[in-house]
């Protein structure tokens, strides 16, 4: 039985949702746990996707590779790749001004696309990769969407778990002492750099194997794909109104702001005609960012805000 | 003679750069957060510029003070409407907001004017030939305007008051408000200069390249490293930084290809992060 009509859709709006709950939950270990403001989320998820695209496709004159390798390596490597990235990036900016994170990582996600354009021989530049495949392909009976779905909802509980694990761990204190009072963390003995690197690492890795998962969700990846407004703000968007520092107030998130993106999709299409359809997308982008503002100014706390198991002095 | 035609491009882009710099330092060092905007402003300023200039036909000489003028006024605004409430916040919300003022002025710019290429006036400009060497006249205006706004802003910042204190509030913000600095108009003053001047190097750009709703995105990392090489708060270090930067990103095209003038920006500014975090002109007196 193939899904068609309302089914169908809420499998795709699922299984796109549960991308961004993992790439927003990379996000609020870097950005609600140790306070990092980055700003290339789209580099470490295009890391992601192109390196899963190249591992597992299977062998072509197009691009590097294909290695043909399975799946959860790819998604492995994918992990390494972004985390390997984000080291890099973390050891020259973590060590100095906040702000300078923010602005190497919105540096770093343009290289990355320039540089995923022009190396043809690495990525089959502006064409893309294509026929990358998902694991249980040809299940038969429509039932593959379906599996993707279960993959993806796995890895959304595995990476929040581990997440709330380290949460409650003393790592997860340290990470917060950090954000809250460097000097006072330092004072008490914890090296700075170290934590931050870590913290930064995991979360680019994590952002990573989002990017994993979602170069088979569509089976075709390209530059043009992985805009600022895709990959880095509208995952900012998601984590500040469900709850920057609070795991469940990110995946909400994720929910709420993709249904209000899709709608806003659907109503500006009722009202614009198909000829502007590019003006529409810059009307939802204009909306987009004042949502984002109303929310800074209103409800900086998100819908679920960060809960501590003690009152924060003030 | 084809490095020296080479250092032309690179002075007239870096004296694009410098003077977006520029400002940005100067906001920096007073308002203390990374305005993610700067880059979008000066989007707005060249397409200011083109309604006067090529929309309603008025001469350059009127359309560029005016495209400074609105450019200053919506800089100004933002303020008002945003970061003037987020202030009592830490910086990094700022940042984010910022961030998303960028967006919201750009998608503003791609409603009103469309998401194509668009340039000030059509047709072939003949380059001059000097002793072998092309120089279009709209370089020159870029050069001297560049240099009219560097001594523009020296002038302000070392003989008024206002100049003064924002130089005072860049040093030391606490020291300044127990001085009786009126901090709140100091700040609105450098929203206004940064405005302003951004939108002059958004009329500057528009007329080396083309209008774009992404033109100033696109330039936003130079900037930020021009500003950070010579330091934050800093302004004349930027004009060092942003020449700089602006000659490699043009010598770089002998040997890569033009679409990673990004990278040799961002290789500038990691090197300058490695080794000289506080900046080269760090230490020098504003």
């Amino acid at each position: 039985m193939e899904l068609s009509g309302f089914p169908a859709y809420a499998v795709f709006f699922l299984t796109f949702v549960g991308i961004y709950g993992v790439l927003i939950l990379g996000l609020n270990l870097q950005w609600g746990q140790t306070g990092q403001v980055n700003f290339g989320v789209a580099a470490f998820f295009m890391v992601g996707a192109y390196t899963m695209a190249i591992m597992t496709t299977a062998p072509t004159e197009d691009h590097l590779g294909g290695f043909g390798l399975p799946f959860v390596v790819g998604l492995i490597i994918a992990m390494v790749m972004s985390g390997a990235l984000a080291f890099l990036i973390g050891l020259i900016t973590l060590r100095l001004r906040a702000d300078y994170l923010a602005i190497a990582t919105i540096g770093i996600a343009e290289i990355v696309r320039q540089f995923l354009k022009n190396e043809d021989w690495l990525t089959n530049g502006v064409r893309g990769i294509t026929a990358i495949t998902k694991p249980f392909e040809g299940a038969g009976a429509g039932a593959e969407p379906l599996i993707y779905l279960c993959i993806v909802i796995a890895a959304v509980a595995l990476v929040f778990f581990a997440l709330e694990r380290l949460r409650r761990a003393p790592f997860g204190r340290v990470l917060r002492a950090l954000r809250e009072n460097e000097d006072t963390a330092r004072a008490s003995g914890k090296s700075i750099v170290n934590f931050q690197l870590q913290s930064f690492v995991l979360g680019s890795a994590i952002m990573g194997l989002a990017g994993g998962l979602y170069a088979p969700f569509f089976s075709f990846i390209s530059p043009e794909a992985f805009t600022n407004l895709f990959a880095t703000f509208l995952p900012w968007v998601m984590l500040i109104a469900g709850g920057s520092g609070n795991n469940y107030g990110a995946l909400l998130g994720a929910v709420v702001i993709w249904l209000v993106w899709s709608l806003t999709e659907w109503l500006i299409n009722q009202v614009i005609p198909a000829s502007m359809v590019t003006q529409a997308g810059a009307l939802r982008l204009l909306l987009i960012g004042v949502l984002l503002q109303v929310i800074l100014l209103f409800r900086p706390q998100g819908l679920i805000p960060e809960r501590f198991r003690f009152k924060r002095p003030h | 003679m084809e490095y020296v035609q080479t250092l032309i491009y690179g002075i007239v882009l870096g004296s694009i750069i410098a003077v977006a710099g520029m400002a940005l330092s100067l906001s920096y060092g007073i308002l203390r957060f990374a305005n993610f905007a700067h880059g979008d402003l000066l989007t707005a300023g060249a397409y200011f510029g083109f309604v006067f200039f090529t929309l309603l036909g008025w001469p350059m000489y009127v359309a560029f003070p005016l495209a400074m003028a609105v450019t200053a006024c919506l800089t100004l605004g933002i303020d008002r409407v945003l970061f003037q409430r987020l202030r009592q916040s830490t910086p990094v919300i700022l940042l984010i907001s910022s961030f998303g003022v960028a967006l919201i002025v750009r998608a503003g710019v791609q409603l009103a004017f469309g998401p194509d290429t668009q340039v000030y006036a059509r047709g072939i400009e003949f380059p001059m030939q000097v002793g072998g060497l092309r120089i279009k006249p709209t370089h020159l205006y870029i050069v001297g305007g560049a240099i009219a706004i560097v001594i523009g802003l020296h002038l302000f910042l070392r003989r008024t008051k206002v100049g003064k204190a924002m130089r005072a509030m860049s040093d030391n913000a606490d020291l300044a408000r127990i001085s009786g600095i009126d901090t709140e108009r100091v700040i609105a003053w450098t929203w206004l200069i940064g405005g302003a001047v951004a939108g002059a190097s958004g009329v500057f750009l528009a007329m080396d390249t083309q209008l774009h709703p992404v033109m100033g995105f696109r330039l936003l990392l130079a900037i930020f490293a021009a500003a950070i090489f010579g330091g934050i708060g800093k302004p004349y270090g930027a004009i060092l930084g942003g020449l700089i930067i602006g000659i490699a990103e043009e010598f770089s095209t002998f040997v890569i290809s033009p679409a990673y003038k990004p990278a040799v920006a961002f290789a500038i500014m990691v090197l300058v992060l490695i080794f000289r975090p506080q900046g080269l002109l760090s230490g020098v007196k504003t």
